[in-house]
């Protein structure tokens, strides 16, 4: 089949944008997203041009490299799946797909679909960890964690920091991504000795980077591939607000 | 030259110690005047530079991606192993250690394999200590597995992202050096060059990716932990940014290559579907303990799957391996489904790919515990293949997945050039011919946590090193090299794509230097490649501009790397005559069709020694001694 594509290419941070019409010529449904594109990368290095820049990776949803605004929603059209998880079967011959970076101030854009996330590093360096120094941990079971406490710490940690939640929302808030460490680190007892110093630390350093303020939309947990829950925000403001009052 | 590995004296239970005790330290308050470069932010550099960073040196660390945190050691599912016998199952360092050993078809270093074992339990409270969320029981204890085939339970998971976890775990004690100021971050780079002064490793060349500007860095020592070099086949599981070059590099530095012929082909991949695939994805292999692999009888069988009768399927390896089943080591399923499928009857469209059937344990257990065990696993074939593995069989075919040959590395994880030590899958060290399952994560931990700051110490400790700046004129040279090697590579404008020569590549090393061995196919691949290497040079399209974000350039660059690469491969594979693990020469086998190995003239690492592009590598070998253990042959009959 064949697809017709609105790229936006920009190439670089201070240049003008726009969006590119291009067509992708057989297309197999069982290509993925990312594939597809590849093929009109394919084409376009073959005569000489410069080809869409796009992030990608490990191409099995895992790494978080991956993500583009595909007709507006972030990682495109199918629930819980990254765009290079997403498949061309999706789509019907002759269809126009809009495809466009994503949009943050705390996302500077590099090129084309390509932007700058170094800011969830700056998040993460902020208090994402427990600090314990390599050697002298005591034997892992000496820790003793429920099933069900590091199941819901489990359900936290999957968060593969590829910046949709950020994406998708109106303010461009990381709410999503920092709750979702917070929480992980605050359920487990080996992140609990810390956990008022971290919120705290880990909302300031979100507001620094330049993301907005939550106002429970939503659209984060409803773009996120990995089906991350938004509950975890409600633990980020009740575990803030406890520092706040308590003595940290 | 003989290689010396630099193997403590004494038991091989008090090595370790001894050696930790022998080795010099580093006073802390001057750790701070020692600058360490690691390249590459896996779960061997991640946790190599918080470790390090920790300690007190002052930590440069490189990653090529947009953060530490997308290296593909996230990738990995299953688990690691440990030697913690928390089920009480007869596991121990010893047994770890034998397993491994043999598991690798004796091809592996007895001390390096016992310390990984020792240092494996430190691993796992490590990681504990740091919030990873492993998998628990309901008393709160860490649950275990058994993984691929191993007769104890010392596998220790989280879901199926223990990667993923283990490497956040390690990328967040780095990032909280990172905000301490002992490590310094350095995300989009590439390293292009390893710089040599006086002998010794003391920087490297890296292109800044965003910018396309050339930087130098200098140190007291440079640790590479970069990876593997599955990607030269062009299809493998590994991830597409994945790469030899940073490895290659060195090795054309100085560094020699072990036994590059060593490249683990995994048996549950998802099979490729048409030309335009870029990469293959792995099925964990604990879908074997109840899938049943099967074929049609029939060649070229074009029935679907579910209206073929019990009597007229071939449940090939029940049939062959009656004790071991569906379980035999990865080597020894790929190699079987290959058969299959070269026999006329391989299944799906391409006749590339055998059937993993889940019916009789959906019958036998019921579809709830089936979705239990294996529910993501189901629902991600799914979601590739379209299909429903509830209701009909998973198609399967073996991938490239893991290279256990690497940099040539002695005790102290240090390559033949002083300074420039090797990490993780990079290194060749500890799985011999063929890695078990859940030990890949496990040696990069154990190399980055425990064994580098160590070794490393002693280095520093023990080696006077001139203060240099990067105008040192080995700085200047090695800058220069690698410009022009990148106005080279952008003044050809041919018209071929630097994938559509990958790819072709790829074909020929998957074809020939892949599941199965031989002389005169090594030798075609031998003629081949310089041909393609010349194509390359002379057609290739690189346009765009050095000065900015260019990912097609990036990619060129590591294009032409396996196209020297891959001669070395085959050259590898030419002069190891027998089989082992994951290489099988057709012409060393048992009248059973197993692989034959030959300890009479091949129990030795293959170190080679670069001579130029086109001119034959130079092969230096290590002798494998075997005191504790007695070599046998594998059998899983």
């Amino acid at each position: 089949m064949k697809v017709h594509l609105k790229v936006w290419r920009q190439a670089g941070p201070d240049a003008k944008g726009r969006l590119v019409d291009y067509t992708a010529d057989h297309v197999a449904p069982d290509m993925s997203f990312l594939e597809m594109l590849d093929s009109v990368n394919e084409t376009l290095i073959a005569r000489g041009e410069d080809p869409i820049a796009f992030d990608s990776d490990c191409r099995e949803g895992i790494c978080g490299t991956c993500g583009v605004m595909v007709d507006g929603r972030a990682h495109g059209p199918d629930p819980c799946t990254t765009v290079c998880q997403l498949h061309m079967r999706r789509y019907n011959d002759g269809d126009t797909i809009v495809i466009e970076p994503w949009q943050a101030l705390a996302f500077p854009l590099i090129k084309d679909l390509v932007v700058d996330r170094s800011a969830f590093d700056a998040i993460i360096q902020a208090g994402g960890y427990t600090s314990v120094n390599t050697g002298g941990a005591p034997d892992g079971n000496a820790i003793l964690i429920p099933k069900t406490v590091a199941d819901e710490a489990m359900d936290a940690a999957v968060c593969i920091g590829c910046g949709a939640c950020v994406a998708a929302c109106k303010n461009a808030s990381a709410a999503l991504f920092t709750s979702a460490k917070i929480t992980q680190l605050a359920l487990l007892p080996q992140g609990r000795a810390e956990a008022p110093t971290r919120v705290v630390a880990m909302v300031e350093a979100m507001d620094t980077a330049g993301f907005g303020g939550c106002s429970n939309e939503g659209e984060c947990e409803a773009v996120c591939p990995k089906g991350i829950s938004l509950r975890h925000i409600a633990t980020m403001n009740r575990e803030y607000r406890r520092a706040m009052f308590s003595n940290r | 030259m003989t290689l010396d590995p630099n193997i403590p004296s004494g038991p091989l239970a008090d090595k370790w110690d001894r050696h930790r005790f022998d080795s010099k330290l580093v006073n802390p308050a001057n750790r701070r005047k020692h600058t360490v470069i690691i390249v590459g932010t896996g779960l061997a550099g991640a946790s190599a530079a918080a470790s390090l960073g920790e300690l007190g040196y002052n930590v440069l660390s490189f990653c090529i991606h947009d953060s530490a945190r997308r290296a593909h050691s996230i990738a990995a599912q299953g688990g690691i192993n440990a030697a913690k016998n928390y089920q009480n199952d007869g596991d121990s360092i010893w047994r770890l250690f034998y397993d491994t050993i043999k598991g690798g078809d004796y091809r592996s270093r007895e001390a390096n394999v016992y310390r990984l074992a020792q240092t494996s339990v430190n691993i796992i409270d490590q990681c504990v200590a740091q919030g990873v969320p492993f998998a628990r029981e309901y008393g709160g204890q860490l649950d275990n597995r058994s993984f691929g085939g191993a007769q104890v339970s010392r596998t220790f998971y989280a879901r199926g992202q223990t990667g993923q976890q283990l490497l956040l775990g390690a990328y967040q004690s780095m990032m909280r050096q990172v905000a301490k100021g002992s490590v310094t971050m350095f995300t989009q780079r590439e390293m292009l060059d390893v710089v040599i002064i006086d002998g010794k490793a003391r920087g490297i060349i890296c292109r800044n990716l965003v910018t396309g500007e050339l930087e130098r860095y200098v140190a007291d020592a440079v640790c590479l932990a970069t990876g593997g070099y599955g990607t030269a086949y062009y299809l493998s599981t590994n991830a597409v940014n994945s790469n030899v070059t940073a490895a290659w590099r060195a090795h054309k530095r100085g560094a020699y290559f072990a036994n590059p012929c060593f490249t683990q082909i995994h048996p549950t991949c998802i099979p490729v579907t048409g030309s335009d695939q870029s990469k293959l994805t792995l099925m964990s292999e604990s879908l074997r303990n109840d899938g049943r692999v099967w074929v049609p009888r029939q060649q070229h069988d074009t029935r679907h799957p579910n209206d073929i009768p019990e009597t007229e399927r071939d449940y090939y390896l029940e049939r062959k391996y009656p004790s071991f089943g569906n379980l035999v080591p990865r080597d020894v399923a790929s190699r079987n489904a290959k058969a299959a499928c070269d026999d006329g009857r391989g299944v799906g469209e391409s006749g590339l790919a055998v059937y993993l059937d889940f019916k009789n344990a959906i019958d036998r257990l019921g579809h709830a515990t089936v979705a239990g065990r294996y529910g993501n696993l189901f629902d991600m074939y799914r979601k590739i293949t379209d299909e429903d593995p509830y209701k009909e069989p998973m198609r399967m075919y073996p991938a490239i997945h893991y290279t256990m040959g690497g940099l040539w590395v002695d005790y102290n994880l240090m390559s033949t050039v002083p300074g420039l030590h090797v990490l993780g899958e990079a290194n060749f060290s500890d799985h011999g011919a063929n890695r078990l399952g859940a030990s890949a994560l496990m040696q990069g931990l154990a190399d980055g946590y425990f064994v580098i700051p160590c070794t490393l110490a002693h280095y520093i400790a023990s080696t006077p090193v001139e203060k240099v700046t990067t105008d040192h004129d080995a700085f200047k040279e090695a800058e220069h090299a690698v410009q022009s090697r990148i106005t080279s590579l952008l003044s050809v404008k041919g018209s071929k794509t630097p994938r559509e020569l990958h790819r072709e590549l790829g074909r020929l090393l998957w074809d020939e230097v892949g599941m199965s061995r031989t002389d005169a196919g090594l030798r075609r691949a031998l003629a081949r490649i310089p041909q393609l290497r010349d194509e390359f040079w002379q057609n290739v399209s690189v346009p765009g501009d050095p000065n900015n974000l260019n990912k097609n350039l990036e990619y060129a660059g590591r294009v032409a790397d396996y196209l020297e690469f891959g001669e070395l491969l085959a050259l590898d594979a030419l002069h190891r005559t027998e089989s082992c693990g994951g290489h099988f020469r057709e012409e060393s086998q048992t009248p059973d069709g197993e692989a034959r190995r030959d300890d009479e003239h091949f129990a030795y690492v293959a170190g080679w020694e670069f001579r130029g592009v086109g001119t034959p590598h130079e092969l230096h070998k290590e002798q494998l001694i075997f005191e504790n253990v007695k070599p046998s042959q594998r059998s899983y009959k």
